[in-house]
């Protein structure tokens, strides 16, 4: 008895707990869905977002709305397909999403984007803060539907240990260098894999010509057999931990890896790379749009947007993370100096007393925060490439299919390993042996015990008589 | 000399079965956030842990959904026992018991799909979000596939049991359902705890169904450890499995002591 | 209580077991559009590489583990009966930190770069990683014996330790040698351990997405990864005709297996 009324006062508890935050009608839950790690969340220290919102909002802004509440329900994704998949699949309503460049174009074509409903924003509006090259771009040119969170390219990381010098030609070649074979990684999602052989190549990555991604298709193949493996973020365990040598990927990720790992380097490939930008959008399913725009607001605020560049290592569009206009710079100065010494204090500090850091060392943290700030601010565009042809467009519904079916393709091409093929077939055949072994025996077995019955009641009648 | 062999073939084993659940321990205390190279002891990754607000939800979330799960599909688990030994048709029998093990033959990929679309069809049919019916599509996947376990501990138990004692109480005077809370249910009670743990267990550990599953509002634990070891897994979730590990082995270690003292002979482990 | 009491489960069963399930094959043949199509079965050839792999992969790993574990349960079993508790304990407890998280952690330990490796460089005096193991065939099967061992060994050492010792002494003193004894006596008599433990094993070997992404090194696809990666699409027909034709092909083989072990059943099970 005593057991039972333990399990009813576990499940008195559970219900109660979860009721409690269901209750309360005054309370409006927020869901904002976002790629894993890519907030600031309060962790060790830093500034819990999230949180933050709450607090302002609650405060600041709740009589505005009719006294409500705010709680972010915070969850996330890993890449722009899973979020795709539940935002159509029906499975959930969400109020803010941070889906890249061509997910935004498929998502405002499939009706899945509302436009932003400015006009009633309750609090003052931060949209000014965003940098001119980070608005109006070809996903969203008229800034209907989207505000821009990071930015970034892609690049070649390599580690200065394991590769040598001469062989750092400033090129895409790198990841197909046979001198490196079973140390260099590749995308694990066709989209930036693919990417990676059409620039070096010159092929156009929007292209709509079957034939073009065939091509691609064809380098691709190539490459399998130098590589150690098709990786999505597993790439920060094998680049820190020094698995592999070679790995393209976003320059963002590159200052988290950079900061971990010192013998780490990284350049943009002269045949042109790809652009991208993360965006904030509503979604149709949200129920508070008005309030999903306030967090949006919330983010481009200094605090937010500082703390988030600080923490993720992408770029941020903020003009308090990196403003390079001298008009504008008595506003935004000193929010970018604040940035660069928390860059250089907390990433790349390496001393023994964290408290009294050597000049020395100062010193040293300095300049990798300012390489690090030059190489995600200050880049220069090779060739006459501009935005439009650096961006991934969403494709047509025919590409998409045939590209799906060429990865396939490559992910079968050359893994044939025969002792797996030998190793199964021995089994699957012993097993078959045997079974059809033990079912003879079994059968003559009974026959043999049939036999001797009849003969036993032959034998025992014949006594009897 | 023999005695010896073997010894030595389980030690050797039960090694390779811990060495990394011991490095997971070992990292759990490493200094940086590196899985590869222990730099120096700290209990940074706890103090991450505790102040992690969404690990606490999940966490939060996950008890919930195993506490919720296990009684209920004890309950009818139970109750589906008894109606399955009652069961005087053959074919009937056998064909209920054949459905009930589907969930646990089929793998578990398309029990979680199947299950998404028909809670997709079911929320489109109600003109409802999915997020609304979020958790109880949860909680109703999570019941369902601990019920053949809970079937399978319980009705073996019962079978042993026979009608016997239960005819008996019926001669003195009780109803039939008094004969059943009285008198069988204590006597099944071993199969019935036992089967209860296994649905908690599971619940607690299911990552495939709840995947798929899942709605934006309700994360539990092995989905947000998902979403990490897509980008990468710090420390923190090793310190979260350390605590786990420790918190289960004192449980066991407990619950072992206090069986010794009641029944000497019961084998734990999945049964089928 | 009567049958009735199992009708709260069999409306259970009904709705959220068979359902689904024929939602999986309404989805199956259908397009995009709704309407009736086959192309998603006929296009399914594409896959036949995929599917060989990962049934080759099963099947290794699943001989593995019975070859590995069978020992094991014996020996866990012949143990003292008070060592037995806690072999099964220690069998148990790996199984409670989450598979996502000791697979990421076996991969942490076996990478290039992991500490397996850094620890034999340092021993040979080289540069060059000595074991590569991540991004291989071999480490999805060490990953998938690895994770699924404790449901090989469990139910094959239920059966083990219920066979009565007098069967041993019985059966050499009517001249068997050891070998035989084993091979006439103790694999019989635990065969239905076996049947179960095997297909404990193979179902979720058969049908794994995580292990294969996180030791495959992503540059082979199984049948798994390639179902996740039809629904991300949003491509959920031919999603469904994969997963219905793993399926089918499962339930098949178990159903083989069973009455292979029925058979035995009838039969008395011991070949003498």
């Amino acid at each position: 008895m005593k057991r039972i009324s333990a399990l009813i006062f576990v499940l008195l508890i559970a219900i109660s707990a979860f009721s409690s935050c269901k209750g309360d009608e005054k309370t409006v839950t927020l869901n904002v869905y976002n790629w894993g790690e890519y907030i600031s969340d309060g962790s060790d220290g830093s500034f819990n977002t999230n949180k933050e919102f709450e607090n302002y909002f609650n405060r600041f802004l709740s009589e505005k709305y009719g006294g409500i509440k705010v709680k972010v329900n915070y969850t996330t994704y890993p890449t722009n397909e899973d979020m795709y998949s539940k935002l159509v699949s029906g499975s959930g309503s969400y109020d803010v999403v941070f889906p890249s460049d061509y997910m935004i174009e498929k998502l405002i074509s499939e009706d899945i984007l509302i436009p932003l409903p400015w006009s009633n924003l309750k609090s003052e509006s931060n949209f000014h803060t965003i940098d001119t090259d980070y608005i109006s771009q070809p996903y969203d040119p008229d800034n209907l539907y989207t505000v821009a969170y990071t930015f970034g390219r892609t690049g070649i990381i390599y580690n200065t240990t394991m590769v040598d010098e001469e062989d750092i030609d400033g090129s895409w070649g790198l990841l197909w260098n046979p001198k490196y074979s079973g140390r260099i990684l590749q995308f694990n999602n066709p989209r930036d894999a693919f990417g990676t052989a059409m620039y070096w190549k010159d092929i156009d990555i929007n292209s709509d010509d079957e034939e073009d991604w065939n091509e691609a298709l064809r380098i691709l193949k190539d490459q399998k057999q130098y590589l150690q493996g098709y990786v999505n973020d597993e790439i920060f365990d094998k680049m820190t931990g020094e698995s592999a040598a070679i790995a393209p990927y976003f320059v963002g990720d590159f200052v988290t890896m950079y900061s971990e790992n010192d013998n780490l380097a990284f350049y943009y490939p002269e045949e042109g790379t790809n652009v991208f930008v993360d965006a904030m959008c509503i979604p149709t399913s949200s129920k508070n749009p008005e309030i999903a725009l306030e967090y949006i607001n919330f983010m481009l605020s200094p605090d937010a947007a500082i703390a988030n560049a600080l923490f993720l290592g992408y770029a941020s569009p903020s003009r308090y993370v990196y403003n390079d206009d001298p008009l504008l710079d008595e506003i935004y100065g000193e929010y970018n100096s604040e940035y660069m010494e928390s860059l250089a204090f907390d990433y790349f500090l390496d001393a023994e007393d964290e408290e009294n850091p050597t000049e020395e060392e100062l010193k040293v943290a300095e300049e990798k925060a300012d390489s690090i700030f030059n190489l995600l601010y200050n880049y220069e565009d090779p060739g006459n490439y501009s935005h439009e042809i650096l961006f991934y467009r969403n494709f047509t519904p025919e590409i998409q299919r045939h590209v799906n079916s060429l990865w396939e393709e490559l992910k079968i091409h050359g893994t044939e390993e025969l002792w797996v093929h030998i190793t199964s077939a021995v089994l699957v055949g012993t097993i078959l042996i045997f079974a059809i072994y033990s079912a003879v025996v079994k059968k003559k077995r009974s026959k043999d015990y049939r036999m001797r019955d009849k003969a036993l009641k032959v034998t025992k009648s014949g006594n009897s008589n | 000399m023999r005695k010896y062999a073997w010894r030595i073939y389980m030690a050797i084993i039960f090694a390779i079965l811990y060495i990394p659940i011991l490095t997971l321990i070992v990292f759990s205390f490493n200094d940086s956030a590196s899985t590869a190279d222990f730099t120096g002891f700290s209990l940074d990754w706890y103090r991450e842990l505790f102040s992690s607000a969404e690990t606490f939800t999940a966490l939060r979330n996950t008890l919930i959904l195993a506490v919720l799960s296990s009684l209920i599909s004890t309950v009818i688990g139970t109750a589906a026992a008894e109606g399955i030994y009652k069961m005087k048709n053959k074919l009937v029998r056998k064909s209920v018991i054949s459905v009930t093990n589907i969930p646990m033959m089929n793998p578990e990929i398309v029990t979680g799909m199947s299950m998404m679309l028909f809670f997709v069809a079911v929320a489109g049919f109600l003109r409802v979000e999915y997020e609304t019916i979020g958790f109880w599509a949860m909680l109703i996947a999570h019941v369902t596939f601990c019920l053949p376990y809970v079937i399978l501990s319980v009705l073996p138990r019962i079978n042993e049991l026979g009608d016997s004692l239960s005819e008996a109480a019926l001669d003195l005077g009780c109803t039939p359902l008094q004969a059943f809370f009285k008198v069988k249910l204590p006597n099944i009670m071993p199969g019935v705890i036992s089967g209860m743990t296994m649905a908690f267990t599971l619940s607690l550990d299911d990552f495939v169904i709840s995947y798929f599953v899942g709605s934006s509002n309700f994360q539990t634990l092995p989905l947000l450890i998902y979403s990490m070891t897509k980008k990468k897994v710090t420390p923190d979730m090793y310190a979260l499995s350390t605590l786990i590990v420790f918190a289960v082995f004192v449980l066991l270690v407990i619950s072992n002591m206090k069986k010794d003292k009641n029944s000497p002979k019961r084998h734990g482990g999945r049964k089928r | 209580m009567h049958s009735i009491a199992a009708a709260p489960h069999i409306f259970w069963a009904v709705l959220f077991i068979v359902l689904p399930l024929l939602i999986v094959l309404f989805y199956a043949f259908t397009d995009k559009a709704g309407s009736f199509s086959i192309w998603n079965i006929v296009a399914l050839g594409d896959y036949m590489p995929i599917f060989l792999t990962s049934i080759e992969l099963a099947v290794i790993a699943t001989f593995i583990c019975l070859v590995i574990g069978y020992p094991l349960a014996y020996a866990i079993a012949r143990s003292k009966p008070e060592h037995q508790k806690i072999f099964i304990l220690m069998l148990m407890l790996p199984m409670w930190t989450n598979l996502l998280i000791r697979t990421y952690s076996i991969m942490a330990l076996l990478d290039d770069g992991g500490f397996v490796n850094s620890v034999l460089m340092k021993l040979f005096g080289t540069d060059e990683p000595v074991l590569h193991i991540i991004g291989t065939k071999g480490a999805v099967i060490f990953g998938m014996v690895y994770d699924f061992l404790p449901y090989m060994v469990l139910p094959i050492y239920t059966c083990v330790s219920k066979i009565d010792k007098h069967m041993w002494e019985a059966a050499s003193d009517l001249g068997c040698s050891p070998v035989k004894v084993m091979t006439k006596v103790i694999l019989p008599l635990s065969s239905s351990g076996i049947i179960s433990g095997v297909t404990m094993v193979l179902v979720p070997c058969i049908s794994t997405f995580y292990i294969s992404q996180k030791l495959g090194g992503g540059t082979f696809e199984l049948i798994g990864d390639t179902i996740e990666r039809q629904f991300l699409n949003g491509a959920r027909n031919i999603g469904a005709a994969i997963s219905l034709v793993m399926m089918i092909l499962i339930l098949i083989s178990l159903a083989i297996m069973n009455k292979f072990t029925d058979a035995d059943g009838e039969d008395g099970g011991i070949i003498v």
